[in-house]
């Protein structure tokens, strides 16, 4: 076995009084692909930022090669070639794709910048990766996982050593996952280390020589992958034992709550209608990209539209995001950075904002907030080190599971979820799952929006499954399969389906 | 309980200059007056400050508004002007048939409130509906105000008949227990501002919307509407203002209200509300107001250094309070 390129020894870390990492020892070997994985705020995001030079340690030592080593700025940690990729994307949005890649390492010939080269460049990384991004376009303007692959594409297009990737996967797609493994063997072969964390244990299973289990900020687990099995994995994270994922799915009930008739976003969606009943968990399945999230928010009033919505009967005007709150419809986006949460704001000025009117009067009744921030906090098992902190501080789980609190808050009816469990650790998961059951059983009808097929065939009584725009196929309780939605998403024609 | 949010970012008990930094420099400026010039302290010196900061002043909490959502007017300087020379204008016309008496000042009052909401209203509908950056449509109407001024005095001054004059001068002159009635105004609005932006949905919805936009249109906010509305109060706080000033002077010219802009941003940003959005508090913005006019004040009242550097002065203040508040944003 080669000798660690990278390795920690002893390392604590503190934010304030509150110490997060305990003494944590940790090696990072060429050639290998390692997995870090933990429940939501277990400290994995904290540890590949002490890795990767962008945050300091409070004690113990980062030792490259063998040698200790302070960073004083992240810089220094690129120069040696271990680059970073944040769970949170670091992309300048305004910035074409390919200044974004070469943002800092410009292409130059003589003092002029070398665009010409930089495209061309960045369109081969991006053909490498799969990726149908235009390399001229706004990164604000591609969608969340053509993002994450113009982040890997970045870091392709250096020279790396290790490769530091937090929770890649969570944004993308099975099949970008693919392309990404096929990616991150490659650089293994090529002796690069990789670390990289997510959520999704199959995939650790499936691509990692190496996992490392934290728990609470202290290293519990570490061993080969093929020395260790899912459930072992998870629950080495929980420190319980897991019992199945998936509760039992609820019956839907015959009252119908929304309809949705021949609705259209202009370039995003055409002639989509469906139906949702009372108690029903309706699952959408579909490629990024292929209108799910812009049916959604068009439902919602979050973009202009078409076709008729309406909800216990009545007809919802559209673009009116406010209007669908009041009349009992809730939204979760998928962006929960760029749409879902302040991260300058403290928790309780996050959870509150859709609903102040109903938190006091004239003036904002300050004990009603925390009241409601504490119940949030418990239902949803947010793990908060400290109450007033700003949200972007909470671990990329925990910003989810309040992302969830804020939307419920309203008590929905009718509830769209798009990617409820992105990020979110199988613990947690399990939760999850079991409150949308649960919400179901009470009576609300809700829509799941998934990338995940697992979550789609083990919540949903019943799936649409989208592509290019289009609702290509209903799939009822028992034709719920893997095979069946992929068919349908990649627009194969499908004897079961109704194909349009 | 003030700001959690920047209280979470400082290491364990240090002192967060963003929140004290503006209050330590307000108590340092009139410990340096005090030992400059015994007078500093004098009712009479305090009151002339106090009444003088009070234009800038309402008009700058209604700029914390509009700022901690994300936006920006320069155009109230001009606007303050434009509607000074309105109201004289009216209330000379007036004066002229129905004779001195209270009825020409209350219509004069409510034309410059009425004014000033317009003016308001346009920028902000232009700003809203139309689609156009904040900075060029108040930019541009600050152009057209400060030119119709000029064109309503005929390039010089708009003054109010003299009787009128002597009727309305209590309002900038008079008072209740001796102190004068713009600095009890001020002081009112600025309390009643601080509660709003801190204790109401207005308020709050205001940061979220200068915080993320897309955040606070996800969250059901009327992103626009909120929007509009600063812009409107910010125009009829301006018309308040104005309702405070003619009574002084008595007159408007096309120099009334030059850089009252600028200054009454200073004030803002001085205070610790973030020029690019997002978090805004109307108690800084009076600090802010207040070390504005005392650093003016000291200098006029010692001759050690020339108050013809108060624009230096100011100016070197302004920048040392951003450059403190980036110092404790960076290391999140
Ligand atoms: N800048 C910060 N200030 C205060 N606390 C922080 C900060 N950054 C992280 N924390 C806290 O440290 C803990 C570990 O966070 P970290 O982001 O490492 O978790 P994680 O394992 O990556 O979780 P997730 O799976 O949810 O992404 C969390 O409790 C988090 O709230
Ligand atoms: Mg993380």
């Amino acid at each position: 076995m080669a000798d660690p390129i990278l390795s920690l020894s002893s390392v604590s870390k503190s934010f304030g009084p509150i110490e997060v990492l305990h003494g944590v020892d940790f090696e990072l070997r060429p050639g290998e692909i390692h997995a870090l994985i933990g429940e939501n705020g277990a400290g994995k995001s904290t540890t590949m930022k002490i890795l990767g030079g962008y945050i300091d340690q409070t004690a113990g030592d980062v030792l490259w090669q063998g040698q200790p080593l302070r960073f004083t700025h992240s810089d220094e940690a690129e120069a040696r070639g271990i680059i970073m990729i944040h769970q949170e994307f670091n992309l300048a949005e305004h910035l074409g794709v390919d200044q974004n890649v070469f943002l800092g390492r410009e292409l130059k010939r003589g003092w002029r910048l070398d665009h010409a080269a930089m495209r061309a460049r960045t369109a081969e990384l991006l053909a490498q990766l799969d990726c149908p991004v235009d390399p001229s376009a706004r990164v604000s303007d591609i969608s969340v996982p053509s993002k994450q692959m113009v982040e890997i594409a970045k870091a392709l297009s250096r020279d790396l050593k290790v490769l530091i990737m937090d929770e890649p996967t969570a944004v993308l797609t099975e099949r970008d996952c693919e392309v990404l493994f096929r990616q991150v063997e490659r650089l293994r072969d090529e002796g690069v280390a990789v670390l990289y964390t997510s959520h999704k244990l199959s995939e650790v299973k499936r691509i990692c020589d190496r996992v490392t289990v934290l728990r609470d900020g202290a290293m519990v687990r570490n061993s080969k992958v093929s020395e260790i099995t899912e459930d072992e994995m998870a629950e080495a994270m929980v420190g319980r034992e897991l019992s199945g994922l998936y509760p039992a799915k609820a019956l839907p009930r015959a009252e119908v709550m929304l309809e949705v008739e021949n609705l259209s976003v202009p370039g995003m969606v055409e002639g989509a209608s469906l139906k949702l009943r009372r108690g029903e968990v309706l699952g959408i399945g579909g490629l990024v990209g292929s209108g799910r999230t812009e049916l959604a928010e068009a439902i919602a009033g979050l973009r202009a539209r078409s076709g008729t919505v309406r909800l216990e009967g009545k007809d919802l005007p559209a673009a009116e995001p406010h209007v669908a709150m009041t009349r009992g419809l809730a939204y979760l986006t998928e962006d929960r950075k760029g749409a879902g949460l302040l991260l300058e704001k403290t928790l309780r000025e996050n959870l509150t904002l859709p609903l102040l009117d109903r938190f006091g009067g004239v003036l904002i009744d300050r004990k009603a907030e925390e009241a409601a921030l504490d119940k949030a906090i418990a239902d949803f098992a947010i793990r908060v080190p400290e109450r007033n902190m700003a949200v972007g501080n909470l671990s990329g789980g925990n910003q989810q599971k309040l992302l969830l609190a804020k939307t419920l808050l309203s008590d929905p009816q009718v509830i769209l979820i798009d990617e409820p469990t992105r990020g979110i650790d199988i613990g947690t998961k399990q939760q999850i799952y079991q409150l949308i059951a649960d919400l179901a059983a009470e009576g609300r009808a809700i829509v799941v929006i998934s990338s995940e097929m697992p979550e789609l065939i083990g919540l949903a009584s019943r799936v649409l499954v989208m592509h290019a725009g289009r609702v290509v196929g209903e799939l009822a309780q028992d034709e719920i399969n893997e095979g069946a939605i992929v068919r349908l998403a990649m627009g194969l024609k499908d004897s079961e389906g109704e194909a349009a | 309980m003030a700001h959690a949010e920047t209280k979470t970012r400082r290491r364990g008990g240090s002192i967060d200059l963003k929140v004290i930094g503006p209050i330590v420099a307000l108590i340092a400026l009139v410990l340096i007056g005090v030992a400059l010039n015994p007078n500093f302290l004098s009712y009479a010196n305090i009151t002339n400050v106090l009444a003088r900061s009070a234009f800038i002043g309402i008009i700058a909490v209604g700029m914390t508004f509009v700022i901690t959502a994300g936006g920006l007017d320069l155009s109230v300087g001009s606007m303050a002007a434009f509607v000074a020379g309105l109201a004289i204008l009216t209330m000379n016309v007036l004066t002229d048939s129905w004779g001195v008496g209270l009825p020409v000042i209350l219509v004069g009052v409510a034309l410059a409130l009425v004014a000033g909401l317009v003016a308001g209203l346009i920028n902000g509908l232009l700003i809203t509906r139309v689609g156009i950056e904040a900075f060029i449509v108040t930019l541009g109407t600050m152009g057209i105000y400060r030119s119709l001024i000029t064109w309503l005095a005929d390039g010089g001054t708009l003054s109010l008949g003299f009787e009128m004059r002597e009727l309305y001068r209590p309002v900038y002159y008079g008072g209740i227990a001796g102190i004068s009635w713009p600095i009890i105004a001020f002081a009112v609005i600025a309390i009643l501002g601080e509660v709003v932006m801190r204790h109401t949905a207005f308020g709050r919805h205001c940061a979220a919307i200068g915080s993320n936009e897309k955040v606070a249109r996800y969250s059901s906010i009327a992103v626009l509407k909120v929007r509009l509305a600063t812009y409107v109060l910010l125009g009829l706080l301006v018309g308040f203002a104005v309702v405070m000033y003619v009574p002084r002077l008595g007159s408007a010219s096309a120099s009334t209200g030059l850089l009252w802009e600028l200054e009454a941003i200073a004030a803002v940003i001085i205070g610790g509300t973030l020029l690019k959005g997002g978090f805004g508090r109307v108690w800084g913005t009076v600090v802010g107001v207040l070390i504005l006019s005392l650093i003016g004040n000291i200098l006029n009242l010692t001759d050690f250094v020339s108050p013809y550097l108060n624009g230096a002065i100011q100016g070197a203040v302004i920048i040392l309070a951003v450059v403190l508040q980036r110092k404790t944003g960076t290391d999140r």
